[in-house]
């Protein structure tokens, strides 16, 4: 699969729909009107071809257009996507182009293209039944408009590559010759379609190329940042750096007459933009802005009063926690243990820090309001612009671009979204660029929840566990962003990767007499999913506190595990995977040592095995890491792989250095000499062992970070001869 | 005023001489592919090449540039991406979001061209650039690539 590359055209079709007026590329070929149909795009229609149904579009010169509803952020969703319709399809995969589709066509075909949302690894797993669905209904289609004109039954034709074969006569055409006809049939029955058994595939489940690789090495990729529009101004905006703080005043005076500036405005209750004709003249001037804040009682907080108050949760009665229980009662079972272990862990607030800031492109005039916006919800993104611009919904549009790294934080929310529509909304009928200074991304994210979790457990004389008990206690994500998640004040979202039941996010160990607790302690800090969203944290919590466990039995930390996975296999395998690629147990170079991990997350299991030295001076070096992953089918292994490797530097970065503290009630980290990320010179070796049992669909882009930090922990632990029960590394001395 | 030479051609920018020269190249002469990241230098997404030297243009302002300096950007660093760093970038698949690859690429591009055989420690000491999709396991791979590419050239 080597040679399979994306056709040139691909990449011009794909740069104008996502430049340009993205309406106008699909708009007319879609046999519908938009309000924001731009002429620059109209010549696209005419090559556009016949849509054979929403997912499928055929040029008369063969070339298949996969329409794509999701998000690109350097996932590689959008490759994997169209290789799931490519291989239903059985099209010629060089002569696939990729169009993505916008929330007003969605809007407009009635969702016909489903969720678009993109978060929570969703983006294959959730999606692959309906896009290979519409692959194969397509393939139907163009077979039975051949079978029409050679007028032979559709069960004599085969299809490869797009090429149409009747044996019988020796017949041959392509799509691009019947898509016109078969765009005009009726689509074949839901029940009639056949999907192909995973086992037949040739496009998907190969380790093909990415499609978006080549504009991504010569600068020609216009992310939203880049955008350029006729006449558009720029703008740089300042919210109150406490969190809940107001605005109180501002002089504009002081700016009126610096270069390119035009006007201060106010933006909601709570920040304030500058507008300029460069996005430097307006940071700049705001720099240079007089701002008056009512702080408000956010301003009293700090890192240490919320430590306090998470440690209070530690040890709470008589609350409603989130919780489940196996077995009888763990902590009588617990204090009547032969020997018994106890811990206290703690994870900080983490910042997002995609490389791209976030940015808004807004345009709103009387009757239409348009973004151009990095987005992982484009349609959270087409809402905050209805209700923000008071148009509605058909009247607004999303330009959805490639996010320049996504993370969590840019989902649902669309907090920039909704600035940008307020900051152009008073400049009516111009184009207004927002974006955020790195500075402004750091103070404003949607935090990774902080919290603590107190562990202790139970052994008998012979080493044997009898009894766990675990108690998280932090703030809840669905108490800031879903509160109506939240039952009885019991938020069991917090105790991902921890759940009893199987499927998503299950505990992987049968442990006798075990209870887990949650209890909720809320701040004022914003708090959102964070690539991993809770399973980083508890699987921190989990595996360090079972090798602390294992190291009081005496026992292997695999060999402890193992003996507490036997129901629940697919775990265990995962963990094997993982320990025999490390060749966990034989020799290792002097002063290497290792740790293991596993977890679940996403539907899918991972484990990892790290392998570290710790110098005399305590100074830690990561040499390698083996990570296991079992996410049910493969739709891309080479992806997958990248995947799981920047997993290991998402997670290393905040194992080493990540930290988002609190002073007079802002976040003190401002920019990267204080909130450090790994570089490429701290990066281990880092091997990635597929294990697919192709028996469901697990998610990808999260589920292996959570076992990197107790991986390298639990070497650390091996080296010192001591726990580290807190993070990031850059606040212990390791030795 | 100021007169830039920037990927061989020579522009007039209107610009206050303080404005650092990655702002310049973005707003001024629209030049998207170089990339704002942090503005102090930090992250390198910014990265251009000045007479053949990496620098960070977020944290050089436009006044200290001379007319004579050339200044080389991702736009200008090959003809369709024929350089040996942006072909083995493609044949590793090396980039995830992509938006630090463009300076990823400039300074692998200026490492091997005063260094055409790097080693794994001279790769760590000259690719301090930040990405957070995690690429950069592929990024050492690419440089070493690229060198051999260059080396059969």
């Amino acid at each position: 699969m080597k040679n399979i590359s994306r056709v040139k055209a691909t990449n011009l079709s794909r740069r104008k729909f996502i430049v340009g007026s993205a309406a106008a590329g699909g708009g007319l070929a879609l046999g519908f009107n938009l309000p924001f149909i731009g002429t620059a795009e109209a010549t696209t229609a005419a090559k556009a071809g016949s849509e054979i149904n929403a997912w499928v579009v055929v040029r008369p010169d063969d070339t298949c257009v996969i329409r794509i509803a999701r998000s690109e952020m350097g996932q590689g969703t959008e490759t994997g996507l169209a290789q799931l319709v490519a291989e239903e399809l059985e099209c010629d995969w060089k002569k696939v182009a990729v169009e993505w589709v916008s929330p007003g066509q969605n809007l407009a075909r009635k969702r016909i293209w489903g969720e678009m949302a993109t978060g929570g690894s969703r983006g294959i797993r959730t999606s692959q039944d309906y896009v290979r669905r519409g692959g194969a209904a397509a393939r139907m289609m163009m077979l039975q408009a051949a079978a029409d004109q050679w007028k032979v039954p559709v069960g004599e034709l085969s299809v490869e590559n797009g090429v149409i074969t009747h044996a019988a006569s020796g017949r041959k055409t392509s799509y691009g010759r019947v898509s016109a006809a078969a765009a005009k049939l009726t689509p074949p029955d839901a029940k009639s379609i056949k999907l192909k058994d995973p086992k037949d595939w040739k496009i998907a489940g190969k380790p093909i190329k990415r499609l978006d690789t080549a504009m991504k090495l010569n600068g020609s990729l216009v992310y939203a940042i880049d955008l350029k529009l006729p006449g558009m101004l720029h703008a740089a905006v300042k919210a109150s750096p406490v969190f809940g703080g107001k605005l109180a005043s501002y002089d504009e005076s002081k700016i009126s007459g610096m270069p390119g500036v035009r006007r201060a405005v106010k933006v909601h209750d709570n920040a304030v933009a500058v507008v300029a004709d460069t996005w430097w003249h307006a940071k700049s001037a705001l720099a240079a802005l007089p701002i008056v804040w009512n702080e408000g009682s956010g301003a009293s907080q700090s890192s240490a009063i919320i430590a306090e108050r998470l440690k209070e949760g530690l040890t709470a009665t008589n609350e409603p926690f989130a919780s489940w229980q196996d077995g009888g009662d763990a902590l009588k079972t617990i204090a009547g243990a032969a020997k018994r272990v106890e811990a206290v862990y703690s994870t900080p607030f983490l910042a997002h820090a995609t490389m791209e800031p976030n940015n808004c492109t807004a345009k709103v005039t009387a009757d239409s309001a348009e973004v151009w916006v990095p987005t992982q919800s484009a349609e959270a993104a087409l809402a905050v612009t209805s209700e923000e611009s008071g148009l509605p919904l058909e009247k607004c549009e999303v330009h959805k671009h490639v996010l320049g790294g996504g993370f969590g934080r840019r989902g649902g929310t669309q907090d920039y979204t909704r600035q940008a529509v307020a900051i152009a909304k008073q400049f009516p009928g111009v184009p207004v660029k927002l974006i955020w200074s790195r500075e402004e991304d750091m103070a404003h994210d949607f935090y990774r929840p902080i919290s603590q979790c107190k562990l202790s457990a139970g052994l008998d004389e012979s080493g044997k566990l009898v009894g766990m008990h675990i108690r998280i206690s932090g703030q809840s994500i669905n108490a800031f962003l879903n509160p109506g998640a939240i039952k009885d004040g019991k938020d069991t979202r917090q105790l991902q990767g921890l759940y009893q039941e199987p499927g998503d996010a299950q505990f992987g160990y049968t442990v006798p007499n075990f209870l887990i607790e949650y209890a909720m302690r809320n701040t004022h800090v914003p708090v959102g999913p964070w690539r991993g969203v809770n399973t980083n944290q508890n699987a921190v919590y989990l595996e360090c506190f079972m090798d602390e466990v294992a190291r009081t039995a005496g026992k292997d930390p695999l060999e402890f595990r193992r003996e507490l996975m036997s129901k629940h296999p697919k775990h265990l395998a995962v963990l094997n995977a993982a320990a025999e690629k490390a060749g966990w147990g034989k020799p290792l170079p002097a002063g290497v040592h290792r740790g293991i991990a596993q977890f679940m997350g996403y539907g899918s299991y991972s484990a990892a095995v790290a392998e570290v030295s710790v110098s005399d001076k305590g100074e830690l070096k990561v040499h390698r890491m083996v990570l296991a992953l079992d996410c049910g089918h493969t739709v891309n292994p080479g992806q997958i792989a990248a995947q799981v490797e920047g997993s290991v530097v998402y997670g290393l970065s905040a194992t080493f250095y990540g930290e988002c503290t609190v002073a007079n009630g802002s976040v003190v980290e401002s920019n990267f000499h204080n909130y450090k990320l790994l570089r490429l010179a701290e990066m281990p070796k880092v091997e990635t062992v597929l294990v697919p049992t192709h028996d469901f669909w697990g998610g990808v882009g999260e589920p292996t970070i959570c076992v990197v930090a107790p991986a390298v922990l639990n070497a650390i632990h091996a080296a010192t001869g001591k726990p580290v029960r807190s993070l990031p590394l850059k606040n212990v001395a390791l030795v | 005023m100021a007169k830039l030479n920037i990927n061989g051609k020579v522009r007039d920018v209107q610009v206050e001489a303080e404005t650092p020269l990655l702002w310049v190249i973005r707003e001024q002469v629209g030049l998207t592919g170089t990339k704002y990241g942090c503005g102090v230098a930090q992250c390198g997404a910014c990265s251009v090449h000045i007479n053949g030297e990496v620098r960070r243009s977020c944290s050089v302002p436009v006044g200290s540039v001379k007319a004579t300096d050339k200044i080389v950007t991702i736009e200008g660093l090959s003809r369709a991406s024929s350089h040996p760093v942006q072909k083995a970038w493609a044949e590793l698949d090396v980039p995830q979001c992509g938006y630090c690859q463009s300076g990823q690429i400039m300074a692998a591009s200026a490492l091997l061209k005063k260094n055409p055989n790097p080693t794994d420690a001279d790769i760590d000491a000259a690719m301090t650039n930040i990405c957070r999709c995690g690429t950069y396991q592929r990024i050492r791979a690419g440089v070493h690539m690229a060198a051999d590419m260059a080396k059969k050239a």
